[in-house]
């Protein structure tokens, strides 16, 4: 009954810190809600990812955002040293649908790669097992990303410069582009899962896997599929977040997963819908504490996103949309 | 091996408080010779013996494995023994290290000064507090933090623990970042943190002229850190080993090996937990002391990332959790493959093969930490040196896998032949008494994953 009343009052309070930021500078929290969606979405992205992986084999996937990262430097290196892209205009929309692919098909590779060499052994380990394995992925995703050759230990800048119109300092192209690009993509991930055969496997494979397997399911082809259906959005989400930013560095990945991680959380770990409403809302809460009249600044985002995750978990770990869980013995 | 029964264990009774002073004298032992080797042995030497002990192992990395074993012994008694999860241990060490940064140093706009048993000349401006009294206020303040950090994830389990615990590791590294400015007030430096810590000082041995006065880092200095760096980790091995055989340590045990049972039988979980994370954490504090005052002298936000909790946990995982020895090791022997080893392995295959490794080797040693970790997941799961219930524990499919498979009658006969197979009948003495503790639940197969391993299906 406390906690119910208290997670009411945190509710309340992040409200009035909305109605706040909209009396207090109008113009700023316009700016700062556009760069929400557009980081929400990209963040929804790699969230969906954390979420399908969590729902069908119970794996926090700590490699997920080193996978995202990767992505994001192969998505420069295509872009910028390979087809020359400096300016990001109608012309250079073939070369996104170009590195859109390739990254797409990169990050599901590794990602189905991942799976078959390590996780697909450690299934019926402790789930500590597959825990640290994916930890040690991610140790090597980034022990790539260091090397000199690869992206380097600094974070790189590329030189792509947006143009077009601006609406409170926010580019018009970007969001258009992160619209394009994500909202088909997760039009498309909801087809795949509710009227595929393949999304029926998922969702069985999901539920029980003896029992899938008895219903003549190819469980760890499903699961295959899972892995490689999230490590392609990681790539798309990869080249979008190059785009935004232009730049790659071999630490975005742990930032960056972590809080689509955390957005997973929110919106119910397991829950497609979840992870897209909670991406959206940890990039907006993110963005207006960066840039509205009333935020901490950018220095204190990441403690912002884990303040959230650390009240979610204490007061509703089930998130937004998932169902409580209760002990079996 | 000695054999398990109950009549083994009653007539190996006299040898048992024997062999209890087995452990700390061959400790001494150890310490001693790797200090005198330093110190005597190793100068008097030829150069063709001298230069390569020198090279594969100096004394700064022997300083830095005993301080990283520090470290892992602290994250084993929360991970290792009560099963907990911790993926922000890296909170414990910089809090450790700040503590030291602000009582042994002249950190910033410090308005008063206070000596208390320092070695540093008694003029010198700033707070400087002798180093074992710091290393007690540390861990105390990093017990307070862990109990902070304990509060709110008491019923998380599993993954949840994991990432609400990595989530404050990442805050409070946010926090020193951003101390350099909050609300106005300078805490700890921001982002260049508190340099030119103090170092450890001699007390009486360097007032008489034996040692020098500060364990700076000159190679004096250093050959003299490992006598109270090696004290230090003694002192965390026996705390380690005592407290796992008392009534907190099977506690933990049983704790770890199914929390409901635990709970069913009395274990009072909330302060079991509480305490679990606030000894980790006392040890942690002590870990970043070390670090802080005899290692770097410094501290700075930028040392304390999510890399550094990883590899406390990889050391833990690897050495083979729950067992002081194999966490000792794994901490000894990532801690050198970092630190010089992997250089020195290059060098090593440089002379052999006429590549040059010797640069690259240690670039890569991301790669290498992850790809040992997942080989070790894969083929070795229980660590080097695992303790024989984790062992039992990590080759066996998770409960429901086994209830599933009908395995339920199998598992309180696989149960009863992992505690006969234990090494020492003390270990089997505290096997049984955990499992008894756990409840009759053992005996009826619902305590966590017992049954034979689940084929692999390809």
């Amino acid at each position: 009954m406390v906690e119910r009343v208290l997670g009411y009052a945190i509710v309340a309070l992040i409200l009035v810190w909305f109605v706040a930021n909209i009396v207090a500078d109008p113009d700023r929290f316009l700016g700062s809600l556009l760069v929400g969606l557009q980081n929400g979405l990209l963040y929804a992205l790699v969230a969906l990812g954390y979420t399908m992986v969590y729902g069908i084999v119970e794996l926090i996937n700590f490699a997920h955002g080193d996978l995202f990262m990767l992505t994001t430097i192969i998505a420069a290196g295509l872009m910028v040293s390979l087809l020359g892209v400096t300016q990001i205009g109608l012309v250079s929309v073939v070369a996104l649908l170009l590195a859109l692919v390739v990254c797409m098909a990169a990050g599901g590779f590794i990602n189905m790669s991942a799976e078959f060499l390590a996780y697909r052994r450690l299934r019926s380990a402790p789930k500590l097992a597959p825990l640290m394995t994916a930890v040690g992925i991610s140790f090597i995703f980034r022990g790539i990303a260091q090397q000199e050759y690869v992206n380097g230990s600094a974070q790189k800048n590329w030189p792509i410069s947006w143009g077009g119109p601006q609406v409170e300092g926010v580019y018009i192209y970007k969001l258009v582009m992160v619209f394009a690009v994500t909202v088909p993509l997760l039009l498309l991930m909801t087809w795949i899962v509710s009227r595929t055969k393949m999304g029926k496997a998922m969702r069985a494979v999901a539920q029980d896997q003896d029992g899938a397997r008895l219903m003549g399911i190819n469980v760890n082809g499903t699961i295959s599929f899972v892995f490689g259906l999230g490590g392609a959005l990681a790539g798309a989400a990869g080249v979008l977040y190059f785009l935004c930013q232009t730049q790659t560095y071999y630490d975005t990945g742990t930032q960056l997963g972590l809080i689509a991680f955390t957005a997973a959380v929110l919106g119910g770990i397991g829950n497609l819908t979840g992870a897209v409403v909670g991406g959206l809302a940890i990039g907006i809460i993110q963005a207006l504490n960066e840039g509205a009249a009333y935020g901490l600044g950018s220095n204190w985002s990441q403690s912002v996103v884990f303040v959230i995750l650390i009240i979610l978990m204490v007061f509703k770990p089930e998130g937004i949309f998932g169902r409580p869980t209760t002990e079996k013995v | 091996m000695a054999a398990a029964s109950p009549g083994a264990t009653h007539a190996i009774a006299p040898e048992r408080n024997l062999r209890r002073f087995a452990w700390p004298v061959g400790y001494v032992v150890v310490i001693l010779f790797l200090f005198f080797l330093y110190q005597s042995i190793l100068p008097s030497l030829v150069k063709p013996v001298q230069a390569p002990i020198l090279a594969w192992l100096p004394v700064a990395t022997i300083n830095e494995c005993l301080m990283w074993a520090i470290m892992a012994l602290g994250l084993n008694v929360v991970v290792g023994y009560a099963g907990l999860l911790d993926l922000g241990y890296v909170a414990f060490w910089a809090l450790g290290g700040y503590t030291a940064g602000w009582l042994m140093a002249f950190p910033f706009n410090w308005t008063f000064n206070f000596h208390l048993f320092s070695p540093v000349r008694a003029n010198a401006p700033g707070t400087h507090i002798n180093f074992w009294l710091v290393c007690i206020v540390a861990g105390v303040l990093c017990s307070i933090l862990g109990l902070i950090i304990g509060a709110p994830t008491l019923r998380l389990r599993g993954d949840y623990l994991a990432l609400v615990t990595l989530g404050f590791g990442e805050v409070i590294t946010q926090f020193f970042r951003n101390s350099g400015d909050i609300a106005g007030y300078n805490i700890a430096g921001g982002d260049p943190g508190i340099s030119s810590i103090d170092p450890i000082g001699t007390g009486p041995l360097g007032a008489l002229g034996v040692a020098p006065k500060l364990l700076t880092n000159s190679a004096a200095g250093n050959i003299w850190k490992i006598l109270v760096l090696g004290l230090l980790v003694g002192i965390c091995i026996f705390i380690s080993l005592r407290i796992r055989e008392g009534r907190l340590g099977r506690a933990w045990l049983a704790l770890r090996e199914d929390e409901l049972a635990a709970s069913m039988m009395g274990v009072p979980l909330v302060r079991v937990k509480l305490l679990a994370y606030a000894v980790g954490a006392f040890f942690g504090g002590i870990g970043g002391v070390a670090n802080a005052s005899g290692i770097t002298t410094a501290v700075s936000p930028s040392g304390f990332d999510f890399g550094k909790s990883v590899l406390v946990l990889l050391m833990v995982v690897l050495g083979g959790m729950g067992n002081v020895w194999g966490v000792t090791i794994g901490a000894f022997l990532l801690s050198w493959l970092n630190s010089n080893g992997l250089k020195q392995i290059g060098v090593q295959f440089d002379a052999l093969a006429g590549t040059n490794l010797e640069a690259s080797l240690p670039r890569y040693n991301y790669v290498i930490l992850g790809l040992l970790l997942v080989l070790m997941m894969l083929f070795r799961r229980e660590g080097l040196i695992p303790e024989s219930r984790t062992k039992a524990l990590m080759q066996m499919p998770s409960r429901t896998e086994a209830e599933s498979l009908g395995a339920d009658s199998l598992e309180a006969e696989a149960e009863s032949e992992a505690v006969e197979h234990s090494d020492a009948a003390g270990d089997a003495k505290i096997a049984a008494s955990a499992a008894a503790m756990a409840g009759s639940g053992a005996g009826t197969g619902h305590t966590t994953g017992t049954g034979p391993r689940r084929e692999e299906e390809s």
